[in-house]
């Protein structure tokens, strides 16, 4: 008798396909979170803001309930979810210029209020869903339809860390930086997108993951390609790892 | 004897899963889906397959729903 390893999560809805384009990291990362939710039993307890970009199509896939922020402000909204209805569990999935750009006001004083809410944030070093312009997190020398010579340091400057600025806030609990181009990196996102979680569900404050991920169809590369320079470009900029984690502490 | 099943109506052929299989059981096979991409195949006369998963854990798009282990 054959046993199920693997299946698609109770939380996805049902015969749903993704509008992502193919190879793109966001299918795994929305997967990861379905996955996570559906462990610790929270898909009846969840209200979570969608953001804009790519990632906002999170409410056509996902089971729970969601509302729409504007650009930039999901972990405002967020806040206010939180403090009407403190028993829901809140989370937010967001792009890293609507996190680290538009947003970044908003999403580092809901870090360093301290604000009982998980957040993660898709890095893919450009404006994905309106046509690969220049990000917060493009790498120097990157080539976007923004930059076309390239990024420069002395025109445009140096890309955002976000895992360490989030880490750096005294209202952070967790905080981690999370790499999707292999197998063995996908577990480990998981398990960095879980501790998020359960930092919020135990009252410890905020918790943050951000994901580095692909974007074949701006980088103009195969998905085998994107892979490769998610490893060998993004990841020696952006060093995965876990940054603040005030749990590991306290075990010691 | 462990096995896989592929949703042919997702599969957006990036081919990641191609590189993951151990045992290199997934093939571009002929079927064709509505952008004219060729499909991904399981294909395993030899009852090859370890159940690992590797495959639906890679797979952006979900296409790979299940995997039965033995």
């Amino acid at each position: 008798m054959a046993v199920q390893t693997f299946k698609v999560p109770d939380s996805i809805k049902k015969d749903m396909r993704y509008s992502f384009c193919p190879g793109c990291d966001h299918g795994v990362a929305v997967r990861l979170v379905a996955e996570v939710l559906d462990e610790l039993g929270l898909r009846e307890n969840t209200v979570a803001p969608a953001s804009i970009g790519c990632s906002v199509c999170l409410y056509d896939f996902l089971d729970i309930d969601m509302v729409e922020a504007p650009h930039g402000r999901a972990l405002a909204s967020a806040t206010g979810i939180k403090r009407a209805h403190p028993e829901k569990f809140v989370f937010t999935y967001q792009g890293d210029g609507d996190f680290a750009s538009i947003g970044l006001a908003e999403s580092l004083h809901a870090a360093l209020r301290g604000e009982k809410l998980s957040a993660i944030c898709i890095n893919n070093t450009t404006y994905g869903m309106t046509g690969g312009q220049m990000g917060p997190t493009s790498l120097i020398g990157q080539v976007t339809t923004t930059s076309t010579m390239g990024r420069t340091v002395e025109n445009y400057g140096y890309p955002i860390k976000i895992a360490e600025h989030v880490a750096l806030c005294d209202g952070t609990a967790y905080s981690a930086r999370v790499s999707l181009d292999t197998v063995a990196n996908i577990r480990k996102a998981k398990q960095a997108i879980k501790k998020a979680f359960e930092v919020q569900l135990k009252g410890l404050g905020f918790g943050f993951v951000e994901i580095l991920s692909t974007c074949p169809t701006n980088w103009h590369m195969t998905p085998q390609q994107a892979h490769e320079r998610v490893r060998n470009e993004m990841m020696k900029v952006f060093v995965p790892g876990v940054y603040k984690d005030i749990t590991a502490n306290k075990q010691d | 004897m462990s096995y896989i099943t592929i949703d042919k109506t997702k599969c957006k052929a990036c081919y990641l899963c191609l590189s993951e299989c151990p045992k290199k059981l997934l093939k571009i096979g002929n079927e064709v889906n509505h952008l004219g991409e060729k499909l991904v195949e399981f294909n395993d006369p030899n009852h090859e397959c370890l159940g690992c998963a590797m495959c639906a854990t890679r797979c952006p798009d979900m296409a790979i729903t299940g995997v039965y282990k033995e």
